[in-house]
């Protein structure tokens, strides 16, 4: 698991696990479709992330479905992140 | 004609798709005034059928008191029958801020405007009030009605988990940058039952200067000593900043609700709610029928000290006869079967037996979680309790439920 993932992948239990919920959390574990994360709640990730990686995900590209694993949330960060700046 | 077929074959194959899913919603009909029996058609065409009725909301068993309906059939002589206007250009009649103001006494608030629906209450009032300065913490349970409000509102969202604390002051601590925190809770949780940790909440809304916003549709009549809610309840009387609640449920069960709270909140929900503005209020009848409702709760705590007894001897019957029930002291006690089709198999074959109640599951509740939700009024007497639990073992003896917990539970569907 990459730095990226494991943060990731450690948000989304610490925020959306109730306490003794034993559910396990893989990279592929769906987290929307699969009852983990509401839409509702789906806010607090997106600015998880937006802060963490200074990113701005447009709320177009913000859905569901590219929420719906830690696998594609990792995706969507790399997807709007900048190229790092030569020297930087 | 712009419904084409196109149009009407797509609307036909979502229609199937939800019936695919298990998620096809029908209605009964009640051939009778609501109370702890009625006689229901169902499926429809078939003959009408006698039935305990332990699914209302009807906590306080005044949805078809002799008093209130007399007091309703006053009001509709005294003050006809619709107004044909919203609040602001004729349809405010006197009767409608006389029940305001005894909402308003009620809990123990500085003011209130009735709404013509909680629902609308809780669509209207985020967004009169709050922008794009502030931030709305929510329990990731509150009711769907709040959650779309919150939706409609252009402030920054957020949530904690569940009735907890820890989780809440993390979430007030990353906020302190926002002009205002509202922390958003129900009193009673309508799935679970559970009541809010209200006295906690107010503390940390002391702690990090946020407002409390309250919805107590499912407690307003029954919860606290003398039925003035959570709050009540919680000892925190007068210090929580917005309750809505809905005079739908324990308040008589016809229509409408409220916004309740500080003076300054609720003025800019009448110039600003547009569920206010651009709707009709509450009719003058169930106004006049609300008024008599406020009197007999004032009157006397009878009707809630009998749904309380209800309650606790509901909750020992069916833990008696070996069912997993969510604790807690309110009256909905959910009856847990974690599974979706044996949650509806069961209401079905309870309604067999002369029992109504309704199994619930997801999105209504998480997935995993289904149940059937039982609800006590004070309508109920020993003798329906008794009725029902009798029909409640069979059935839970027919899908072999009796006796086992969760994990049993779960490991009989296969979860």
């Amino acid at each position: 698991m990459d730095d990226i993932t494991k943060a990731v992948h450690d948000y989304v239990v610490r925020e959306y696990l109730e306490e003794g919920d034993e559910r396990e959390v893989t990279e592929t574990t769906p987290l929307i479709s699969g009852g983990i994360v509401d839409s509702f709640s789906m806010v607090s990730l997106k600015r998880f992330l937006e802060k963490k990686y200074q990113v701005q995900i447009p709320d177009a590209d913000a859905t569901p479905d590219a929420f719906d694993t830690v696998q594609r949330i990792v995706a969507l960060v790399h997807r709007f992140q900048k190229p790092a700046t030569v020297g930087a | 004609m712009a419904f084409i077929n196109t149009v009407r074959t797509r609307y036909q194959t979502e229609i199937e798709a939800i019936k695919a899913g298990g998620l096809f919603k029908e209605e009964r009909y009640i051939h009778s005034p609501q109370w702890s029996e009625i006689e229901v058609e169902f499926p429809v065409g078939s003959q009408t059928k006698k039935c305990i009725n332990i699914c209302a909301n009807n906590y306080l068993g005044l949805s078809s008191h002799p008093d209130v309906i007399a007091a309703a059939h006053a009001g509709l002589d005294s003050r006809g029958y619709g107004m044909s206007s919203v609040r602001f250009i004729c349809g405010t009649q006197d009767i409608h801020r006389e029940l305001e103001n005894r909402l308003t006494e009620f809990l123990g608030t500085e003011d209130t405007l009735l709404f013509p629906s909680c629902m609308d209450a809780n669509a209207g009032f985020f967004e009169a009030c709050l922008n794009e300065q502030d931030v709305m913490i929510a329990d990731r349970l509150v009711h769907a009605s709040i959650v779309d409000g919150m939706r409609l509102c252009r402030a920054m969202q957020d949530t904690y988990k569940h009735s907890d604390m820890g989780h809440l002051e993390e979430k007030l601590q990353e906020h302190m940058d926002k002009r205002s925190r509202m922390i958003i809770t129900d009193g009673v949780f309508s799935m679970d039952g559970d009541i809010a940790k209200l006295d906690e909440i107010v503390e940390l809304a002391e702690k990090y200067d946020a407002m409390v916003f309250l919805d107590d549709s499912h407690a307003s009549g029954f919860i606290g000593r003398t039925g003035r809610g959570t709050q009540e309840h919680c000892g925190v009387l007068g210090k929580i900043d917005v309750i809505t609640t809905t005079l739908g449920k324990a308040l008589g069960g016809a229509s409408g609700g409220c916004v309740s709270g500080r003076r300054e909140l609720v003025e800019m929900c009448r110039q600003r709610a547009r569920p206010f503005l651009f709707s009709n209020s509450v009719a003058p009848v169930i106004v006049a029928g609300a008024l008599k409702v406020m009197e007999l709760i004032t009157a006397t705590t009878d009707r809630r000290d009998k749904l309380e007894w209800n309650a606790k001897y509901w909750r020992g019957l069916l833990k008696g006869a070996g069912f997993d029930i969510k604790e807690g002291e309110s009256p909905i006690v959910p009856v847990m079967l974690y599974d979706a089709k044996l949650a509806q198999d069961f209401a079905r074959d309870l309604y067999s037996e002369g029992v109504y109640a309704v199994g619930f599951f997801f999105p209504v509740v998480p997935k995993g979680q289904a149940r059937i939700r039982t609800q006590l009024s004070a309508a109920h007497e020993k003798h329906h309790l008794d009725f029902a639990i009798e029909a409640f073992k069979k059935v839970g003896e027919k899908h072999g439920v009796l006796g086992l917990g969760k994990k049993e539970l779960l490991a009989r569907v296969g979860a």
